[in-house]
């Protein structure tokens, strides 16, 4: 095997030096001579794109042949989920716009999970994708597909373009449109003729999008209401979303919350915007949330929601959620709020704005702060009573909880970790300290399979002065893991944890509990029969492979890991099967019935309140 | 459930229609009726929805349409305020026998007739649903060998116009 050399690597444009040419203000282009695709490719290089992720193919071809001479840099990825993926991986690490790239038919139906993804996690990308030519449109010639058609419910917005003219302008849209008001992705379908034809650029063009104006500013009267039900509160808490990291307002509630004395829940697309080890967190809540979070939202009087959406993962049973809170709803999006609960007091703003002027409210309040010193003792009580943890395995296999544990401990809280979908996930949230914005990447909403490794590898390409630590499952890695060639040939280092238990495990969790243990097609092999070896796989693909298989190990192989910097590294991390993701409520159930472990339902004292 | 007219003021945009019609079918609404047509402004078009929605899941629809980048503004049209129309096409079965009392019931319901063949009358009807359902009504004894309809239209009386009245943007 010829793994690329540092010397090989170095014709390749660094991304620090890329980004600071890119950073510099666009210059004014006086019309010039091009075609449609040199428009194209000139756009992205106004609007200061460093990187895209993408494979060409015939349509798209046009585009590809100025891209060659752009400071854009592209990386030719294996599969355009992959593309798809690490735009979003960059978007999330960096919280710029990720670009992916695709041609037309199934190069553009292979980006749709990763768009998908994108909007149900509100992550800025924009897809540009090849289209048949004009005249060719609607007669189900070679690679057609209706991507525009087919991606119009999971898009943010979405374009056809029909001349060259008009290329600079829909690429600033489609940028103005991913990364403003709530964020989202963007699909720019480009047909190859107009690709081919003769235009003339000219920047920066002039946004023409009458129907869009998000809402920034909160209205003062709502934020007054706020502020006054904040200090008639006897057990408030600040429900935090994804929403929170995505305006930048983590500073802001910190300060909220440590001015107000609020206890304060994270979801699972906030961990990191509040840190883990203050004293006023109680952790996630949710379907595997921590006892005292959910709990706290059940018997809360007031909910501050703060960019988060009442997620079915989130209130459990509807109907039974916190039902004694009145309800302050902030969010950009105004179809948030009311959608799934009835907010008291709606807030239509950027949380950053919304956060700041609660923070005033507040202060400026003649009530002040309100006393809550019997609420945080029942949550204290609680929290001493009910922390995370889990059993060791009676069978002398690993724990994979320890595992994740120890990567969090020892790689410590500057780290990007980026999850799979499934038990380590869950595990990831929960035994992982974040500290820190941006250090947490996962597929909240979606729930998408084959997330980590692609959206590690754009992480790692946003920001790569960071160690980034994908934690996969064993099912999720063979859905996506062709990525790694990309990761060993254009020189992104980043590492890969599977947490191998030889079964889709959150599944097989399912069907002990829910399915009396017949175990219908979760086992998938990678114990029994070790295929695929994950070693032999990771050294076939260019990266370092790894395996370990006894507690005994597991720090020396995380630090041996640690110590490669050279190439991507995977770990095979054989941990036993029958483990399983504690708390949990139920699906469909409500979150008074959480479980702490298998058959124990916590004690709540309800005289207490 | 009741009834509710949405007037959507769009970009006369590709596309648009099928936007607007999508999250409905997605959002798990049905649409009674949807007309569509230029409006003073060729830049702009308007689509008429009759849709049949409590007034809480009526709100969240309004929401996810306003959310489309190319909606520019929505307003619900009180019947009270506001008058509405349909035009009806029939082809209805009228020989020598018949026809002198076809001719009749057109008169009563001020509609017309716009092509005679032998055997059959095309009358042309507008009216509000309530008078076209009256006018089918009557017909039908004489036989309806066809008929079609458009999505109802409809205007806020008074002298205010749409562009410039508030529009309907909750929370």
């Amino acid at each position: 095997m010829t793994r690329p050399t540092p010397e090989t690597l170095a014709h390749r444009a660094n991304p620090a030096t890329v980004a600071a040419a890119a950073n510099q203000a666009p210059a004014v282009v006086s019309p010039v001579s091009t075609t449609g695709a040199g428009a194209l490719v000139r756009s992205l290089e106004a609007l200061g794109v460093e990187v895209a992720f993408g494979i060409p193919g015939g349509t798209i071809l046009p585009a590809y042949d100025p891209l060659f001479d752009s400071k854009v840099r592209h990386i030719l990825v294996r599969h355009e989920q992959g593309a798809g993926h690490a735009a979003t991986g960059y978007a999330q690490a960096t919280g710029k716009v990720g670009v992916c790239i695709a041609t037309s038919g199934p190069g553009a139906t292979n980006l749709v999970t990763a768009i998908a993804d994108a909007y149900m996690d509100s992550v800025p990308i924009v897809a540009i994708t090849g289209q048949v030519s004009r005249p060719a449109i609607g007669t189900d010639a070679f690679q057609e597909a209706d991507i525009q058609g087919i991606t119009l419910p999971v898009t943010k917005h979405n374009f056809l373009v029909q001349t060259p003219e008009e290329l600079p302008r829909v690429l600033a849209e489609a940028f103005h449109l991913a990364s403003t008001g709530r964020p989202g992705p963007v699909l720019v379908d480009i047909p190859k003729d107009v690709q081919q034809a003769p235009t003339t650029f000219s920047w920066p063009p002039v946004l023409d999008l009458p129907g869009y104006r998000p809402t920034l500013h909160p209205h003062g009267k709502q934020i007054r209401e706020a502020a006054r039900l904040i200090a008639a509160a006897k057990r408030p808490v600040l429900y935090v979303g994804g929403g929170v990291l995505k305006a930048g307002a983590t500073d802001g509630l910190r300060k909220l919350a440590e001015t107000t004395g609020i206890p304060v829940v994270t979801t699972l697309m906030a961990l990191g915007a509040f840190p883990d080890s203050h004293p006023q967190h109680l952790g996630m809540p949710g379907m595997h949330g921590t006892v005292p979070a959910v709990y706290a939202l059940q018997k809360s009087d007031l909910l501050i929601t703060l960019g988060a959406r009442f997620d079915d993962r989130v209130t459990g049973q509807l109907d039974s959620f916190a039902p004694d809170a009145k309800v302050v709803h902030a969010d950009i999006d105004p179809a948030e709020i009311g959608k799934n609960r009835h907010a008291d007091v709606p807030i239509v703003g950027d949380a950053r704005h919304v956060i700041d002027e609660l923070i005033a409210a507040v202060s400026a309040s003649a009530e002040g702060a309100g006393q809550y010193e019997p609420w945080w003792s029942t949550l204290n009580e609680l929290r001493e009573r009910y922390p995370l943890g889990y059993d060791e395995p009676t069978d002398g296999s690993l724990a994979p909880q320890y595992v994740i544990q120890r990567i969090g401990e020892l790689v410590g809280p500057d780290a990007i970790y980026v999850a799979g979908v499934g038990q380590h996930q869950m595990w990831a949230s929960q035994f992982i300290s974040y500290e820190k914005p941006g250090t947490w990447l996962n597929s909240g909403g979606a729930g998408t399979m084959g997330y980590a490794v692609p959206a590690a590898m754009g992480a790692k390409v946003g920001r790569p002065d960071t160690a980034v630590w994908a934690i996969d499952g064993d099912g999720c890695f063979q859905m996506t893991n062709q990525e790694l060639a990309t990761c060993a040939l254009e020189g992104i280092p980043v590492k890969i944890a599977i947490i191998n238990n030889g079964n889709l495990g959150m599944v097989r969790q399912w069907q002990t509990l829910f399915y009396e243990g017949r175990y219908s097609n979760t086992n998938l092999g990678t114990h029994k029969h070790r295929i695929p070896d994950f070693v032999k796989l990771a050294e076939a693909l260019g990266c370092i492979g790894l395996r370990c298989e006894s507690k005994d190990d597991v720090d020396k192989i995380i630090k041996q890991a640690m110590e490669i910097n050279d190439a991507p590294v995977v770990i095979d991390f054989t941990v036993g099967q029958d483990a399983m993701v504690w708390p949990m409520v139920a699906a469909g159930t409500s979150n008074d019935e959480i479980m702490f472990a298998r058959d124990v339902r916590p004690e709540f004292e309800e005289d207490d309140l | 459930m009741n009834k509710h007219t949405l007037s959507v003021l769009v970009e006369n945009k590709p596309s648009v229609l099928a936007r607007v019609s999508g999250l409905f079918s997605r959002r798990g609404f049905n649409i009674d009726s949807l007309a569509v047509g230029e409006t003073e402004n060729p830049d702009v078009s308007r689509i008429t929805i009759v849709v049949n929605a409590d007034s809480s899941p009526l709100e969240q629809v309004t929401k996810q349409l306003n959310k489309l980048v190319n909606v520019l503004k929505i307003v619900e049209l009180d019947p009270q305020q506001s008058v509405q129309r349909e035009l009806l096409l029939v082809k209805v079965r009228a020989d020598r026998a018949q026809r002198s009392q076809v001719l009749e019931t057109v008169e009563l319901f001020r509609a017309k007739v716009i092509d005679v063949a032998p055997d059959t009358l095309t009358i042309e009807a507008t009216g509000n649903p309530d008078k076209l359902d009256a006018l089918l009504r009557d017909l039908e004894p004489y036989g309806i060998k066809e008929m079609v309809q458009s999505g109802l239209v409809a205007i806020g009386r008074g002298s205010r116009s749409i562009t410039t009245g508030p529009a309907l943007r909750a929370a």
